[in-house]
């Protein structure tokens, strides 16, 4: 969900944090359809590492994207503890793999600090902004751009070439 | 959605199903088996158009199906006899009723109907000089101008004529009053009025009395009451039936009038028989058009209740119930493995997969369709080309009836058509030539439909020249398809003209000038999962036979193990399995292998290896291959770890989430619980040739 000039100051939304590669981050709870634990996956030919492959989510195929990988920072070692998110986003669903849960924050839009220009490349389009609480910093990510930047399958493949 | 666009659509809608049945009872009438009803659904679909037209202003359409109309009045009175000449102008017009319903639907160039059109202006006898009678038909508005006349209406040839008037028949006065609400429902005092006048000779009067001062009147009130006359009628049942859907929106009194109220009569004879006036002339076609709709009501009862379900509802449903049959067969796997097969439960399962597998078929029944929809089509085709070609063409068509998956009818459409200009270009002789050889001069295309062996097969055939063999060899050895010396059997000759490239050249037996060429039909057939032959006697005539799933939504297919992992490949392209010997297999290239299968060299493909599947066994030497054919390579070895069993899947796309995956179908889901991808055989074969099999992984494989 992109902030548009219509949200208000005062407006809050809630957040669902979650842990992966030591960070913490954040997705609008609007765009989370579920959320379950690790099971294998059935890997896919021809893609980027960072598509873990698919998994049967009550009769639907989900492809699950590992977000650590996503970051360019490896395989998340993915065990029983580890968690999929299902995202909802436009037409797609998708499934992100991370360490862990941890919250549900709400935050009002003025607390949203946008991304500092040095940070800004085409790999970050996805981080919507960044919150801080009690201390602490919280990227929140933009769900429609993060699994849009997943693109077709013809995207992938090129990365993966 | 704008609730005017979906009333439009339901009028579209409306619109196709209206268009088939004229379609339909013009042919009936074309071969001559049309009977009086026939003709009353036709000239019934082309007046509902109109009046629908009418109501979204699409004038051109509605000044098109007025002409149209006209005409089929005619023959529906008898006053025009359906000639052959007669209904190949009422087919064109149709035709061009189509052309126009769909240009108001989605726009485009004008319909050229001016031809058309006048030939249908010949037929009805006159040009033109009915064109006002559409405004007074269509914009009901015009009403308030006519009631304020006692109005004498002829029956026609439905109802004896108003002054041979039967005296036992008892005369009714009936005084109807609509309410705000009947009109606030969009009834229509003039239809129903229009109704009576239907059962009996109706005379009309308006009474005013009740309009307020100018000043005083509500737009939205109603104030008009009519009191009507009706003459020679049997049952005030039938009355009474006329004002039943308006009954809670009027005040309606009817009584019978005695005899002796000769009143009538003489206002009647006041009214002198004055057929010149226009009101009376377009209540009388008003009047003539009834029995069509009372016809209509009768022909609904005897059609089985339906009822429109958004797609999209029968879909999740059927998705539910695919899920409901992997979760059984789940639960089935993991409760035999821990009880012994003997027990109770085992029973009870069975009779629970028993279950859901005829709720499976009869969920999959909901989307199946008659191919009629596709079929529909065809005939106007036929008549098109055979025009273009100078060719002679009646197409007879059979089990249109039978039914099939909504998304195979999608895709049928297509290489239906192609196949049938085919037949026609192709497979038919000229006239002359015809009559030279001692056939008809028109010539016969069969399209046919039927169920076999839980499959569709679909047959087009014509009774044209057939294939000349000889030539078509020729042909192929000229542009170096098949050798010289190639021994081929008649069945394989035949299967030449399927080859691309093979289409465009001879003027024997192939499609040539539209673009298309038979490869391609093969093409849409095989990616239907169907397959497609063909058989043809020279000087007699060729068959093509098509053999379609009823459903695209599952699949019969092998599972096999590479790896880790599972794959489905489909039956359809499965021609055998073998164990190989290490003396078949020989490198070819640097990096590519042949397989020796009874003298034919195939090329030998390591799916784990050119899918990278983890765990993939790469000696193919220890594989067991299964030889699969494909129209984009023919026949390919593909190697696998091994072969797990032969089961029906249900397809799940998930190219929305990820998109489209090279080599990769679909994926489904196995009993396990598990994703299992099925495998693309052409995309496989895409992925081949363009090496995407990489040299690294070739090096495990020659170390392994």
């Amino acid at each position: 969900m992109s902030i548009s000039d219509k949200d208000t100051a005062q407006e809050r939304r809630q957040y669902i944090t979650f842990l992966a590669t030591g960070q913490e981050f954040a997705a609008d709870i609007m765009t989370i359809r579920e959320i379950r634990g690790w099971t294998d996956t059935t890997a896919l030919p021809h893609v980027p590492d960072y598509v873990r492959g698919v998994i049967n989510l009550r009769g639907m195929v989900l492809p699950v994207i590992d977000l650590k990988a996503r970051l360019g920072l490896g395989l998340t070692d993915a065990t029983a503890k580890h968690v999929i998110i299902v995202v909802n986003s436009g037409d797609r669903t998708i499934g992100l793999l991370v360490d862990a849960v941890s919250d549900i924050l709400t935050v009002a839009r003025q607390e949203i600090q946008s991304v500092p220009d040095v940070m800004r490349e085409s790999q970050n389009d996805y981080v919507e902004g960044i919150a801080v609480l009690d201390g602490r910093m919280v990227t929140l990510l933009g769900m429609t751009k993060l699994t849009s930047s997943f693109g077709g399958m013809d995207g992938l493949v090129e990365h993966a070439a | 959605m704008d609730p005017m666009e979906a009333i439009k659509q339901t009028f579209f809608q409306e619109c196709d199903e209206l268009l088939l049945a004229m379609e339909e009872g013009l042919i009936a009438m074309e071969n001559g088996e049309a009977d009086s009803e026939m003709i009353n659904a036709v000239f019934r679909a082309v007046h509902s158009i109109k009046g629908g037209g009418g109501a979204f202003g699409f004038e051109v359409l509605v000044g098109f199906a007025h002409i149209f109309e006209n005409v089929m009045d005619l023959i529906r009175s008898d006053k025009l006899n359906p000639t052959p000449d007669v209904v190949k102008v009422l087919l064109r017009a149709g035709d061009k009723l189509s052309d126009h319903v769909a240009l108001a639907r989605d726009g485009g160039a004008d319909v050229q109907d001016a031809e058309v059109k006048e030939e249908l202006n010949k037929l009805a006898g006159h040009s033109g000089e009915d064109e006002d009678e559409i405004g007074g038909e269509a914009a009901p508005s015009d009403f308030d101008g006519l009631a304020f006349f006692p109005v004498q209406i002829d029956i026609g040839d439905e109802a004896p004529a108003f002054l041979s008037l039967e005296p036992e028949l008892p005369s009714w006065r009936i005084r109807f009053t609509p309410h705000a609400g009947l009109y606030a429902k969009a009834n229509e005092p003039y239809l129903l009025i229009r109704e009576l006048g239907m059962l009996g000779a109706i005379e009309v009067t308006p009474d005013l009395s009740a309009i307020p001062e100018l000043i005083a009147l509500e737009s939205e009130q109603a104030y008009f009451t009519w009191n009507v006359v009706l003459h020679n009628c049997a049952d005030r049942t039938k009355i009474e039936e006329v004002f039943e859907f308006v009954s809670g929106d009027c005040d309606l009194d009817i009584s019978e009038i005695v005899p002796d109220a000769v009143v009538v009569e003489d206002v009647v004879e006041e009214v002198p028989d004055a057929p010149t006036s226009a009101v009376i002339v377009d209540l009388a076609t008003a009047a003539e058009k009834k029995p069509a709709a009372a016809a209509a009501t009768t022909a609904v009862e005897v059609v089985k209740s339906t009822i429109r379900v958004d797609l999209d509802k029968v879909d999740r449903l059927v998705n539910l119930v695919g899920e409901l049959v992997i979760t059984q067969a789940m639960l089935s796997q993991r409760i035999l493995e821990t009880t012994s097969a003997q027990s109770t439960i085992g029973t009870g399962l069975g009779e629970l997969e028993h279950l859901l597998r005829e709720l499976q078929e009869a969920v999959m029944a909901i989307r199946t369709q008659p191919v009629k929809s596709v079929f529909q089509r065809m005939p106007r085709l036929v008549r098109e080309t055979a025009a273009q070609t100078g060719k002679e063409a009646h197409l007879e068509i059979e089990g249109e009836a039978t039914e099939v998956d909504k998304t195979v009818i999608e895709r049928l459409g297509e290489p239906l058509t192609h196949m049938i200009r085919n037949a026609i270009d192709h497979g038919l002789e000229s006239p002359e030539d015809r009559i030279a050889a001692g056939k008809p001069a028109e010539g016969t295309v069969k399209l046919s439909a039927e169920h076999r062996g839980g499959r569709i097969v679909i047959e087009v055939s014509d009774d044209g020249r057939g294939i000349n063999r000889a030539k078509v060899r020729e042909k192929a050895v000229e542009r170096g398809v098949i050798a010289a010396n190639a021994n081929l059997s008649d069945e394989e000759i035949d299967n030449l003209i399927f080859l691309p490239g093979f289409s465009t050249a001879s003027q024997v037996s192939n499609i040539s000038g539209r673009g298309v060429g038979l490869d391609v039909v093969r093409r849409n057939i095989n990616d239907l999962g169907g397959r497609i032959t063909i058989s043809s006697v020279l000087g007699k005539g060729s068959k093509f036979s098509l053999t379609l799933p009823l459903t695209l939504a599952v699949l019969d297919g092998m599972i096999v193990a590479v790896g880790d992992q599972t794959f489905v490949l489909p039956l359809s392209h499965i021609v055998e399995s073998l164990l190989p010997k290490q003396s078949d297999i020989n490198a070819f290239g640097s990096t590519g292998m042949l397989l020796n299968v009874r003298g034919v060299y195939v090329p030998l493909i390591s799916v784990g290896r050119l899918l990278n599947v983890r765990g993939a066994n790469y000696d193919v030497t220890s594989s067991v291959v299964i030889l699969v054919e494909s129209e984009g390579i023919g026949r390919m070895a593909l190697a696998v770890d091994g072969i797990i069993g032969q089961r029906q899947v249900v397809i799940k796309s998930f190219e929305s989430n990820i998109g489209h995956i090279d080599g990769i179908a679909a994926a489904t889901i196995l009993g396990d619980g598990r994703v299992a991808l099925i495998l693309d055989i052409d995309g496989l074969v895409a992925g081949c040739r363009e090496g995407v099999a990489r040299p690294i992984e070739y090096q495990q494989a020659a170390g392994a």
